[in-house]
């Protein structure tokens, strides 16, 4: 996998992983060009497409789009399941995630992808070891102080 | 899992974060940060020591107005500061900085790696693994420099954690992506192997990754993992759905790591060993089975963890193109899912039939769903998956369905998406050219194109309908006749002027006869058009209008009274005038013998691969053109002889920056007609960019070099270089080709071709391999070429080379030194044998003489060394001049066998030389001496 992008419906983008080394100006007119291809598809139409060089697998969860870049020989399928196992991660661990979550935890959404995926390869599918992980983490941490936002306003809970 | 308590409750962070949530505008926004950026910028720079609590805080909110898409130009000190913190979560901060703004100050990269380091060594597994995600995340060669040689011990050491070994498995792949050369080949490489066989799934799962990539690079080195990925794989799919546990994905048992060693399994042929063979058709037979059976649940997860594997192994299957049987149930199974009601499987068909179709195992199997794809491409809402459809049904083309499938595009092409269109008018023009049995057919084809689509043919299609149109005068009267009756259309495209236009001045008078297209009809017709019409267009109207006075003198006045016109002969475009002026004297000085002689018929053109086909693979990538090509070809060797390119010299190849005709230039310094037609027709077709490039500068003195010695560099410029290593045997040789990537980009489509005119072909056979299309930066790939000499020959191949280079596309081509001398077998004989010989020779076909001045100091080692290199024995005390040199050889070829003598007479007071070839064959005495004399 080349990269990875979470953008809102809005286009707005929540989260940005580069498995290859580009320049900020090369990965901000990728993301520019690819928010407005995937936002402008159709939702009944097929996930994957074709862009230069690359193929692009997409999935609209709620208010979130989830959007791969992968090589011509990568599968496709499979990069489509690896965003769901990511988003069944972010759930599990936030508890119903939404679009909040990831705004205001984004370092989080940062760790827990580091464990489930490493240099743009899949690291550790299951579901277990990675929550796992993240828990120790989070036993180290210092006493938690409660969260600032409250969820309601939210409105828009994960689609899966 | 308790409900979120998560995060450190950093809640400044959080205030921040809403406060640039509640923002209005964008104003406002850039406001607010301003104002934080201002804020930290004091902290950071105030007096006061800043807590590790704090320092974490903003370097947090500075990650967080980067992701916002902000620049940031500071901070990176005391993220850094971060790494060596004990508390945890400030270290994964700092960590989480580091990865996400890395910059190469050299400075910082020092700190950073010593933090690494220390984090490596700290024995700590989670302080290890934030170290080793920091790395992989980078990747940075300077990170490279430090830990490529650690990390594989980390990897390979029996006290390491399961997690950390996954995390430097994918680290360590990251840093071999970004930096082959540094990470070192050991006795590490079999214990990694070794992995495959690990309890720990996600051991196995990270490592095939790593694994996979090694063994592209060194196949030889990681071969055993063939044998192992397979009982591997045999024992997940064999498995029932809950032994793997956590590891069963929706009833499916571990799918990423199936697909992984089903892709693992893609960088080798089909296993050697009987036993392993049998066991991965069985696996193979198994996923197919299993696509059979009622789906375990009703999720789509399910489904698409499942048909994830069995598109990995039809992948595999097709990549080994070995079992029929596999093949023809992969392609049934496709089959079902082209009807499927999920898009996305829909759209994996028809991608992964377009490489069955190119199997000459299924391509008969594929073609029987030409219906549904047919289908597909009316009834798709997608146009993605519509695409898919055109690339199948143009990769399922042959003769058999051709006239089908051409008709089926073009009616698409009238309501295709405004995307796909120019693609399809090439795929159209492509297959009614390869497939035309009936030019007739080919002809009406074209014309319908730029009925339809006109606006999306380019330049390529309607030069490559005239080339056609010249070349075969079994089609020029239809031609004529059909545009005549396309020009009557009262709206018709500008490109339809322009073949009307040029195929009537052509053959128009192949029609004339009809009274209903009279001469003065097809001029009046044509030049209704002419106001219309743009200048280049216009320019080769009046070319044309030229040609109908030379063809028709009946109209020769009033063709001069529109070429007399203001319009014309005061045209503000200094082309439309200067023909306008020069035709209007043409047509009144010259004679009728002269202009016929002028405004002759345009010769054929020589046979080169398609312009059309070039382009196609410009915009596709040459790789997916070239494969399904190459195969087709194969298969349909008879079809239209296969367009076959003649090799690219600057004669055949003029700047396309030439004009039209050739008027406004000098005129080419070869004899020939006056500037107009001959200029003409190299220039109007020349236009487009040619497939294979013209042969790059010093590509002459390269190859001359390589005469008299096989090995060295052929070409180097600042991206790649080309080396040679050669053997040769009697009428057998190999040259090794070794292509270096000098830069650190990949370069991408890497394509290189050889080419090999007709005639040459015939006489010289060459065998060789597609390499990886991937070449990756300081990487040099090899390309064997395995060679036979059939007979004598003269020419050389052109080694044509395409690939990617960040975002440009590179093309170069060079002579390939093959060479008749090659298949020299040095004579030694005695003065009397050689000068016997040489009487026998004496008729004046078998001798050829070239005296020529010394281009190189003349030195009597260096011409014995060079008369050897050549290929010839060097024969002392031969000749009664001791000053003379006299060689003797034969020349293998598979049919025949040449003696060849040959004598050089050196004159050192003139600084001259006289070289004398005879040989039994006029050709060879011709082409060795050719080749000799650039030699000194």
């Amino acid at each position: 996998m080349q990269f990875m992008l979470l953008f809102s419906r809005q286009g707005k983008l929540r989260l940005q992983k580069w498995y290859v080394p580009l320049s900020d100006k090369e990965k901000k007119k990728i993301t520019r060009e690819l928010v407005q291809t995937v936002l402008a598809r159709k939702p009944k139409m097929c996930s994957f497409l074709e862009w230069r060089d690359l193929k692009i697998v997409y999935k609209r969860y709620a208010s979130l789009y989830f959007c791969c870049a992968i090589e011509d020989q990568d599968n496709e399928l499979i990069t489509l399941e690896i965003i769901h196992r990511y988003v069944e991660l972010l759930d599990k661990y936030f508890g119903s995630v939404c679009e909040l979550d990831i705004i205001f935890n984004f370092e989080k959404a940062y760790f827990i992808l580091d464990e489930f995926l490493l240099g743009g390869e899949v690291q550790e599918t299951s579901k277990k070891n990675v929550l796992k992980a993240i828990e120790q983490a989070d036993l180290l941490q210092e006493k938690t102080e409660n969260m600032y936002h409250s969820k309601s306003f939210m409105g828009c809970k994960k689609a899966y | 899992m308790p409900a979120v308590s998560k995060g450190d409750g950093m809640r400044g962070l959080a205030v921040f974060i809403s406060d640039i949530r509640n923002c209005k505008s964008k104003e406002a926004e850039i406001k607010r940060i301003n104002k934080e950026l201002a804020n930290i910028r004091s902290k950071f720079k105030g007096d006061k020591a800043l807590d590790g609590y704090s320092k974490k805080k903003y370097v947090c909110k500075l990650l967080f107005i980067f992701l916002l898409g902000h620049d940031i130009d500071f901070g990176h000190m005391e993220a850094v500061n971060l790494l060596s913190s004990n508390r945890y979560t400030e270290k994964q901060i700092g960590y989480l900085f580091i990865s996400v703004l890395v910059n190469s100050n050299s400075e910082l990269i020092r700190l950073i790696n010593n933090a690494i380091k220390n984090d490596l060594a700290s024995r700590n597994p989670t302080f290890m693994g934030l170290a080793l995600h920091c790395i992989a995340n980078v990747g940075s060669r300077e990170m490279a420099e430090a830990f490529a040689g650690e990390i594989p011990k980390i990897l390979v050491a029996g006290d390491t954690m399961d997690s950390v070994k996954q995390s430097a498995a994918l680290c360590l792949l990251r840093l071999y992506r970004t930096s082959p050369d540094l990470v070192p080949m050991g006795d590490w490489t079999s214990r990694v192997v070794h992995l495959l066989n690990d309890q720990h799934l996600g051991v196995v799962t990270a490592a095939t990754s790593l694994i996979t990539t090694l063994a592209q690079k060194n196949p030889e080195e990681f071969k055993t993992s063939v044998s192992l990925a397979v009982s591997r794989l045999s024992r997940i799919v064999t498995s029932a759905s809950t032994d793997l546990q956590d590891y069963t994905y929706y009833f499916v048992p571990a799918p990423w790591l199936s697909v992984k060693l089903l892709r693992l399994l893609q960088c080798y042929p089909p296993p050697e060993d009987p036993a392993v063979r049998g066991r991965l058709t069985e696996c193979l037979e198994t996923i197919l089975n299993k696509a059979q059976e009622p789906p375990k649940s009703k999720k789509v997860q399910h489904s698409n963890a499942k048909n994830a594997v069995l598109f990995e192994a039809i992948s595999l299957i097709i990549h080994h193109d070995s079992e029929p049987n596999l093949l023809v149930r992969a392609c049934n199974q496709l089959g079902q899912f082209l009807q499927h009601r999920e898009t996305n499987l829909r759209y994996l068909a028809l991608e992964s039939m377009c490489t069955l179709a190119s199997s000459e195992f299924s391509h008969e199997a594929v073609k029987t769903h030409i219906e549904t794809v047919i289908n597909a491409l009316k009834t798709e809402r997608d146009v993605s998956v519509r695409q898919r459809a055109v690339d199948l049904l143009y990769a399922m083309c042959d003769r058999s369905n051709a006239q089908q499938i051409v008709a089926e595009m073009l009616s698409y092409l009238e309501t295709a998406d405004y995307s796909i269109r120019e693609e399809i008018v090439l795929k159209v023009a492509i297959l009614a050219e390869k497939y035309a049995v009936d030019y007739t057919w080919y002809v009406d084809t074209i014309l319908n194109l730029i009925r339809i689509a006109g606006d999306y043919v380019s330049e390529e299609v309607w030069y490559r309908v005239i080339q056609i149109v010249i070349n075969r005068d079994d089609v020029q009267g239809y031609a004529a006749k059909t545009v005549f009756e396309a020009l009557q259309a009262p709206a018709c495209h500008e490109n339809l002027v322009k073949v009307g236009g040029y195929i009537l001045g052509e053959f128009g008078n192949l029609i004339a006869g009809d009274p209903r297209s009279s001469p003065l009809i097809q001029f009046n017709l044509l030049h209704s058009k002419f106001h219309l019409c743009s200048v280049p267009t216009r320019a080769l109207l009046l070319s044309t209008y030229i040609k109908f006075v030379n063809l028709f003198p009946e109209v020769k006045t009033t063709i001069q009274d529109v070429l007399r016109s203001d319009s014309q002969l005061k045209n503000a475009d200094v082309e439309l005038q200067q023909r306008a002026v020069e035709y209007l004297r043409l047509s009144t000085v010259a004679s009728t013998d002269i202009l016929a002689t002028v405004l002759e018929e345009m010769p054929p053109f020589p046979e080169r691969e398609s312009s059309i086909l070039a382009k196609l693979k410009k915009k596709k990538g040459p790789n997916t053109v070239t494969d399904l090509e190459d195969a087709k070809r194969e298969r349909s060797a008879d079809v239209n002889g296969g367009p076959e390119p003649a090799p690219a010299s600057a004669a055949s190849t003029p700047s396309p920056s030439a004009d039209l005709l050739g008027l406004g230039a000098t005129p080419p310094a070869p004899v020939g007609p006056p500037p107009s037609s001959g200029g003409l027709l190299v220039d109007v077709f020349s236009d487009s960019p040619s497939a294979v490039a013209p042969l790059a500068p010093g590509s002459e003195d390269n190859f001359a070099r390589f005469v008299c010695k096989n090995n060295g560099v052929l070409f180097e410029n600042q991206l790649l270089q080309i080396g040679l290593k050669s053997e040769f045997r009697q009428n057998l040789g190999r040259m090794f080709i070794f292509y270096g990537n000098k830069t650190s980009t990949q370069f991408l489509n890497f394509t290189p071709t050889l080419i090999c005119s007709d005639d040459l072909q015939t006489n010289l056979s060459l065998q060789t391999k597609p390499v990886d299309p991937t070449v990756d930066g300081g990487a040099q790939v090899q390309q064997v070429v395995n060679i036979e000499c059939v007979s004598d020959f003269t020419e050389a191949p052109v080694l044509n080379i395409q690939f990617r280079y960040g975002g440009t596309f590179q093309n170069v081509s060079v002579k390939l030194p093959i060479t008749l001398n090659k298949f020299f077998q040095p004579t030694e004989m005695a003065s009397q044998d050689f000068f016997q010989r040489w009487k026998q020779l004496s008729s004046p076909q078998q001798e050829v003489q070239n005296i020529f001045k010394a281009k190189h100091p003349m030195d009597t080692e260096i011409t014995k060394a060079k008369i050897i290199g050549f290929g010839s024995a060097l024969l002392e005390d031969v000749d009664p001049n001791p000053a003379n040199f006299v060689g003797a050889g034969i020349i293998h070829t598979k049919t025949t066998q040449i003696g060849c003598l040959l004598r050089l007479e050196p004159n050192l007071q003139a600084q001259m030389y006289r070289l004398t070839l005879r040989t039994s064959k006029e050709t060879v005495s011709q082409r060795l001496c050719e080749l000799l004399s650039e030699q000194f």
